[in-house]
């Protein structure tokens, strides 16, 4: 009979308890008989009561009372309490626990056991859970045992070397010797631990990295052998022979090769014989085909290589089985940044893919779509995006929503197309949007000024719908209060015309401030609006009052503080009622990036303008609810000396670059000054046309990690026929070193009419001084 | 790395579980929970890789699964494991398991935990795949429980009784017994 016997009766036990409190009633007791031979002195059963403990432990009780048996029972001579101690003490034990101090000597002396079993016992342990002192402690004995000559503990030291490098860095010297010559072992076992060792020892250092790079011709040899030779019944896996140790080897000439031309050469050919050899009909060579194409795109490969392995994943998205087209996707995620062009050419299956069943399948297409957007492609993948968007599961919304809003936020073609995306996104996921979500549309919404009449319109038809959405009730609620009166003046080119009278529209913003679903910001929102309208609307300013007096005794705080001031808005200070309640001026606002925000070096405007302006903004009238303040104005004065000494060093011929021309209008970028980090440049406004500019503001815009001072503009009206300039100076300092590019956002009036631009500045003339 | 390898059936009763990372045992059985709740959702023509667990090692880690008649066997890895690799490695480990137990069924994995215990050390250690090779473990579990076995001492005498009995080569009995004019029939012993 096997030690386990009563381990089994106690599991028939259990198994036959009915109920829940049954099971619990039976487990406490079988506890406390194990905890009191715990105490007793050597029986022949300890390790049964072990094993035992560690089949409640599974189920999910408390067996912290066994973890110094386990340290009595590894200490044991006998092979089958040692068995069952060790494996106590890999599932009880970890390096937290005081008790696991006390199996290192256990371990020291095991390792040099004269049986392998229990040799191999102790790096079993050792590599599950060894804490960084015991693995100090034990690395001579490991690097010995890498040496031994039986493959049975030399494959299962190097795994152990793996774990000591992973938890003590430094002991990785001590390894690399015995790793390297571990490669010229013929035992698939010890190969397989000595790849991983030595992958792990490439990854941490890149000194060990140079000296493995010599080791590619060997690995080569290795590789080839696996797939030249015939069917081997040992190792074959599906007509592919060792399938775990070619990708092994793959993934190591990966990292050896990456950034380094000699080592890329000598694997070309290996990689172009395994991936036209390799028969991908089963799992197991499709595991190693893709791994050869990782491979291929990670290193200088050759072109014509990396068209076949673009080739080869193309094919695996189009394969019936389902793990290979999630594979294909994980492949072509990684590889969308530096490859973007031949992603590009697979969007439409990716696209398809959105609508697979499958939701595993279905959160890798979303990735991939979301990497695929760009400005050509915007307003299709929109489409398929916003379709995704309805009908995509639930844990997937939240992700979609930010995604589409990213998307948006960077390649939108037109800034109605910008607000209906929004509104759509709201209307069907208003639940899963970020909070910074309504900031930000009104934000856009006040800077399209010739989209108002639009915007209100639909908002105001998306809120008689449905008011259920807090987000885009907000929003809409904000809108009618700003733009009321052209709600109620009827007319919009862009949609169909729709009488609205006063009533109507006050009798929407008090469903939805009575709603039992509007949140209480949603109904802040709204008594605002009602308030904003009194000076927008002609005839029932009364209704608006009493509306407002009944809130001055509402429960809710805020809401009766607001309509209190409101109150006495009407009463005391009608005559400032106007002024206050008037539209809200453009500005610039500080809007707080997301951090998970998709950005490539260009995080630029985010949807908003950059908060740096030469002069001082209007701050918004303080009780319109959502008003960012206005960012803080920046001191010109300083620096000025400093402006001036450099602009003394200015040669009259530093080269000057034109970055806009437009209606007459120039504006040419002259390099000042540059350093290490920083540079100085001269933004110049010229104007060739016959008539004054005015107004000529410029705002400008840089990545995250450079900071942009701009210096008070020398005026802000251009007289016609090139009769003056407006010079402005910018400072940008770049510690970072980021390679340097600057939006630049001209608005101006000429002849009646604004126009306003951006510009995009990528690179910088030189500057030349002596 | 291989975090975790989890054994359940189709109601989450969990039939093995083991983490190579540390988890506090509530931790552990959250884990096991919620790791259920994920895959017995999935139909069984969709593939066997998830995302979307919130508990174990951050974003970085997926659920690669197999469903087995009653069992689901879930190895939970992070991003340096090939998961089509570690596909076949459930396949190679549910075959070697299959070997050792003669048509392996749960009420095996029940009763014999720790065995299993034994042969997944064989296969999988600190997190890392250790060996492939089917024959390989299958031939080192069994050396290691012939050790086990011979130095059973006291509570394995009986054990090596009944062996030895069973080895012995008992001459057939004769049916019947002819003395003179008794006739005694033997009656058929079952074999041992």
């Amino acid at each position: 009979m096997s030690p386990s016997v009563r381990l089994q009766e106690m599991i028939r036990v259990i198994r036959s308890a009915r109920t829940q409190g049954e099971e619990r009633g039976v487990i406490q007791r079988e506890c406390a008989a194990i905890r009191a031979q715990f105490r007793q002195a050597d029986n022949g059963g300890r390790s049964h009561n072990l094993a035992k403990l560690l089949y409640v432990h599974m189920l999910g009780y408390p067996a912290h009372f066994g973890q110094m048996e386990c340290v009595r029972l590894i200490a044991s001579p006998r092979y089958s309490e040692k068995r069952v101690g060790y494996l106590g003490a890999m599932m009880l034990l970890d390096e937290k626990q005081d008790a696991s101090l006390l199996i290192t000597n256990s371990i020291k002396n095991d390792l040099s056991h004269s049986s392998q079993y229990v040799q191999s016992l102790a790096l079993c342990t050792l590599a599950c859970m060894g804490s960084a002192e015991m693995c100090r402690d034990l690395a001579p004995e490991i690097e010995r045992l890498l040496r031994a000559s039986n493959s049975y503990i030399k494959k299962k030291a190097a795994l152990c070397a793996v774990h000591i490098v992973r938890k003590v860095p430094e002991l990785g010297e001590l390894f690399t010797p015995s790793a390297r010559s571990l490669l010229s072992e013929k035992n698939h076992g010890v190969l397989h631990g000595a790849v991983v060792l030595i992958t792990e020892l490439c990854q941490r250092s890149p000194d060990t990295l140079a000296q493995f790079r010599k080791a590619v011709p060997e690995l080569v040899q290795v590789m080839k052998g696996l797939v030249m030779s015939g069917y081997s019944p040992e190792h074959n896996v599906a007509g592919i022979s060792d399938p775990f140790l070619q990708v092994r080897i793959l993934r190591l000439l990966r990292i050896l090769g990456r950034n380094d031309d000699v080592a890329s050469d000598a694997m070309n050919d290996l990689l172009a014989q395994v991936a036209t050899n390799t028969d991908s009909s089963k799992t197991a060579g499709s595991a190693v085909l893709y791994e050869t194409v990782l491979t291929v795109m990670d290193i200088k490969s050759e072109s014509g290589l990396r068209v076949l392995a673009v080739n080869i994943l193309g094919r695996f998205l189009l394969n019936n089985d389902r793990n290979i087209r999630y594979i294909s996707m994980t492949s072509l995620q990684k590889i969308v940044q530096t490859d973007h062009n031949a992603v590009q050419r697979h969007r439409g299956t990716i696209v398809d893919c959105l609508k697979d069943q499958d939701a595993s399948v279905k959160r890798r297409a979303l990735e991939l779509s979301l990497a695929l957007v760009s400005a050509v492609n915007i307003r299709s993948l929109m489409k398929e995006l916003l379709l995704f968007l309805s009908c995509c599961p639930p844990e997937l919304r939240s992700h979609t929503t930010s995604g589409i809003f990213n998307a948006a936020e960077r390649y939108a073609p037109s800034q109605r197309w910008h607000i209906d995306t929004i509104l759509h996104v709201l209307t069907t996921a208003g639940g899963d949007v970020r909070d910074e979500t309504v900031p930000n549309l009104i934000q856009l919404i006040t800077t399209a000024t010739e989209l108002h009449c639009y915007t209100v319109h639909k908002l105001y038809r998306a809120l008689v719908t449905d008011i259920s959405q807090q987000s885009l009730v907000q929003v809409a609620c904000w809108c009618i209060g700003e733009y009321g009166d052209l709600l109620l003046g009827g007319e919009c080119e862009e949609t169909e015309p729709v009488q609205v009278t006063e009533d109507d529209v006050l009798d929407a913003l008090e469903t939805v401030l009575q709603s039992h679903m509007s949140a209480p910001a949603t109904r802040g929102f709204a008594l605002t609006a009602t308030m904003k309208l009194s000076t927008r609307i002609t005839h029932n300013v009364d209704r608006i009052r009493s509306i407002v007096s009944i809130y001055g005794s509402c429960i809710d705080v805020e809401l009766q503080q607001r309509a209190v001031e409101y109150n006495a808005l009407f009463k005391k200070y009608d005559h400032m009622r106007a002024a206050v309640l008037e539209r809200m001026p453009e500005e610039g606002t500080e809007t707080p990036q997301p951090a998970d925000q998709v950005c490539d070096l260009l995080d630029l405007l985010g949807g908003s303008d950059e908060p740096l302006q030469p002069r001082p903004a209007a701050p918004g009238p303080a009780p319109a609810g959502p008003a960012p303040a206005g960012p803080a104005p920046v001191s010109s004065s300083t620096g000025g000396d400093l402006l001036d000494l450099l602009g003394d060093l200015d040669p009259p011929t530093a080269p000057c670059v034109k970055v806009y021309e437009k209606n007459g209008v120039t504006l040419t970028l002259q390099c000042d000054s540059q350093t290490d980090t920083s540079i100085t440049v001269s933004l110049i406004g010229s104007n060739s046309s016959h008539c004054d500019i005015t107004n000529f503001t410029l705002q400008a815009a840089v990545p995250k990690s450079v900071q942009l001072q701009m210096k008070a503009p020398s005026g802000d009206v251009i007289p016609a026929d090139g009769l003056g300039q407006v010079t402005q100076t910018v400072l940008l300092n770049n510690p970072n070193k980021v390679s340097l590019r600057m939006r630049v956002r001209v608005s101006y009036s000429a002849q009646g009419s604004t126009f306003q631009d951006t510009v995009q500045i990528d690179s910088f003339p030189p500057v030349t001084c002596e | 790395m291989i975090k975790a390898i989890l054994i359940f059936n189709n109601h989450g009763k969990p039939r093995l579980i083991r983490f190579y990372q540390y988890f506090a045992e509530d931790m552990q059985q959250q884990i096991i929970r919620e790791t259920f709740h994920l895959v017995s959702k999935r139909d069984d023509n969709v593939c066997n890789f998830l995302e979307g667990g919130s508990l174990i090692g951050g974003s970085d880690y997926k659920l690669i699964y197999r469903h087995y008649a009653t069992l689901y066997f879930v190895f939970c890895v992070d991003s340096s494991e090939s998961e089509l690799g570690i596909l076949d490695l459930i396949q190679v480990f549910v075959e070697t398991l299959d070997k050792c137990f003669e048509n392996v069924c749960e009420l095996d994995l029940i009763f014999h935990v720790d065995k299993v215990h034994y042969i997944l050390q064989e296969v999988v250690m600190g997190g890392m795949v250790l060996e492939t090779n089917m024959n390989e473990i299958v031939a080192q579990v069994e050396l290691q429980n012939r050790m086990e076995k011979s130095e059973g001492g006291l509570s394995a005498a009986p054990a090596r009784a009944v062996s030895a009995v069973k080895n012995m080569n008992l001459p057939e009995i004769p049916r019947n017994i002819n003395i003179g004019d008794i006739n005694i029939k033997v009656p058929s012993l079952s074999p041992f």
